[in-house]
């Protein structure tokens, strides 16, 4: 018969033996975030030391050049902003509406799941795909061109799934006694759903539209296959102003301008032979990376200010 | 067919079966409901007391797979709650709750009480200032809440929580108000807070309670059903269910050897 106690010095051993591992593993998890952490740092310092003589205020207000001291983002920056706000007006009433309805309307069957397998699979079509089918549809079939509509169009197809399983996973985050509690009174389920499941997921869904939005910010093969131009010295017509004599621009007719977006005009410098257009293409990059960045950061503390609020 | 001593009924189950999916979880329970009176639901864990509570406000709707079998006469109209032309929503508007947790809104006081009445389409500010009043008077937290109605509920105690519950099912006037075990999360004070307004709510609608707490079901109720494996055992007035039982289970359970 073994004994079953331990002695206090074997408690100890064990305790210390125990330590070490935890502290291997700290010092393994702290060196995997190093290493991602440092990545991120070199990357856009690197940007930042390359193209700080770039990063003036003319560069922001400048059209592209075939001098790379005069050549700017204007068009570019422009363009990214413009064909987003087309894609999270398409993209989230869409997703949003879609995923209501399969969480609450929805009834479990055949159905729903291959509607779910699909969903899940649409998010790992490459992104090229969708140019493909952008091109057919919004550019030619319906006639829309080369314009800002087709280019959100596209991107908005290809965030819908990340803002359709987002907002499923916030609507599942809410308890069951609230739906209930709700229900209870006499609700319907769209009372439901507007009093209370779509505001309590609200900041889920913020999240996943931002995440969507960031990753479509920085999409160039779908937008290159529908054919964004690389050279744009213009800006879409502004609502109500004169874009030619006698004729002032309607409400909506910027969607249908040629456009440019951030990762074409980098694509674009990137690709010349004149080295100092490489210049370009760093600050560029960093002024990329700033808008999503930026973006992340409105949605963190949104989510915040939001979230402060709705406790069970 | 009543007793001649027992009030007016309020609502009858009849042949009443619940199946939860292959599941019978309700067998048989024939049962009324008196007018203005409390009735306690008793019986082990698992017993069948709250999916027969839920019931009553088809609460198993929400879920799939779930199936009821004859009938719950709701009076004086005569409606059977079950039957498949009643709209569940209509029986909810009439048919109050209040849950286990206390599972307030996210949002105002005002806004929790007010909810039902908004669900009606109502939106006049004054009527709905007057009723959310009256209801939070109705159960009993007014004088603790009335200089903050615009706070979250979060805000508020287990107890003002579960009294505020009270008040949002009270605000639409239910003819019937269902408990399901609702002082199992609160502490002794407040459970006694609960307790007497249960009492004093039965003035003006009728209780139906599911109660783990025997003690609770002594204090509170005029009537008392013993529920075990989904049937109804024994169903009387609470005085003579406690002092005489009838079934050997029910004198079991309630002498504690059982449960």
């Amino acid at each position: 018969m073994q004994p079953t106690s331990l002695t206090t010095e074997q408690i100890r051993a064990l305790i210390a033996k125990g330590k070490m591992k935890d502290a291997i593993f700290k010092g393994m998890g702290i060196f995997c975030l190093a290493v991602a952490l440092l990545v991120i740092v070199l990357l856009v310092s690197d940007m930042v030391a390359k193209g700080s003589e770039r990063l003036t205020v003319d560069f922001f207000l400048n059209f592209a050049s075939r001098r790379a001291t005069q050549a700017g983002i204007l068009s570019a920056w422009v363009g990214s902003l413009l064909v987003m706000l087309v894609t999270a007006l398409a993209a989230v009433p869409l997703g949003v509406a879609a995923g209501v309805y399969l969480e609450e309307y929805a009834k479990r069957n055949w159905l729903t799941e291959i509607i779910e397998i699909n969903i899940t699979n649409l998010a790992a079509v490459p992104s090229i795909v969708y140019g493909l089918l952008a091109l057919g549809i919004f550019v030619y079939t319906f006639g829309f061109g080369q314009s800002i509509l087709s280019a959100g169009l596209t991107l908005a197809l290809l965030i819908l799934p990340i803002i359709i399983v987002s907002t499923r996973e916030a609507i599942r985050a809410i308890p069951a006694m609230i739906r209930e509690g709700s229900m209870a009174v006499g609700a319907t389920r769209w009372q439901t759903c507007r009093y209370h499941i779509i505001p309590y997921a609200m900041p889920g869904i913020l999240t996943g539209v931002i995440i969507g939005l960031a990753r479509a910010i920085g999409e160039t093969a779908p937008i290159i296959t529908i054919g964004a131009l690389t050279f744009i010295a213009f800006l879409p017509p502004v609502p109500f102003t004169e874009v030619s004599p006698g004729v002032s621009a309607g409400l909506f007719d910027w969607v249908m301008s040629p456009f440019t977006v951030m990762p074409i005009q980098i694509f674009n410098w990137t690709s010349r032979p004149d080295p100092a257009f490489e210049i370009n293409a760093a600050a560029a990059g960093f002024v990329l990376m700033a808008m999503v960045l930026t973006m992340n950061a409105i949605a963190i503390y949104l989510r915040y200010k939001m979230r402060k609020n709705i406790k069970w | 067919m009543q007793i001649h001593d027992h009030p007016t009924l309020k609502a009858e189950a009849r042949n009443l079966n619940f199946y939860y999916g292959e599941a019978k979880a309700l067998k048989g329970i024939n049962m009324p409901i008196y007018d203005k009176k409390v009735t306690a639901l008793i019986g082990p864990s698992g017993c069948g007391k709250s999916t027969y509570l839920r019931s009553f406000n088809r609460m198993h709707d929400l879920y799939p797979g779930n199936r009821y079998e004859g009938e719950i006469r709701f009076y004086p109209d005569n409606t059977n709650l079950l039957s498949p032309d009643v709209d569940p929503i209509e029986v909810r508007m009439r048919i109050g709750m209040v849950f286990q947790k206390p599972n307030p809104f996210p949002k105002s006081i005002y806004e929790n009480v007010a909810y039902g009445l908004r669900v009606r389409g109502e939106n006049n500010k004054r009527v709905l200032d007057d009723k959310v009043e009256h209801a939070l008077k109705g159960a009993a937290i007014w004088d603790e809440v009335k200089d903050r109605l615009s706070d979250l509920a979060s805000n508020l105690s287990g107890g003002q929580q579960q009294r505020l519950c009270i008040a949002r099912a009270l605000a639409t006037d239910p003819e019937l108000l269902l408990f399901d075990e609702p002082t199992s999360a609160l502490d002794p004070i407040a459970t006694g807070a609960i307790e007497e307004l249960v009492h004093e709510l039965k003035k003006r609608v009728t209780i139906l309670i599911v109660t783990h707490n025997m003690q609770q079901a002594a204090r509170v109720s005029d009537y008392t059903a013993y529920m075990y494996l989904g049937e109804l055992i024994e169903f009387g007035k609470t005085d003579e269910i406690f002092i005489k039982p009838q079934d050997k289970r029910t004198e079991d359970y309630i002498t504690g050897r059982m449960g």
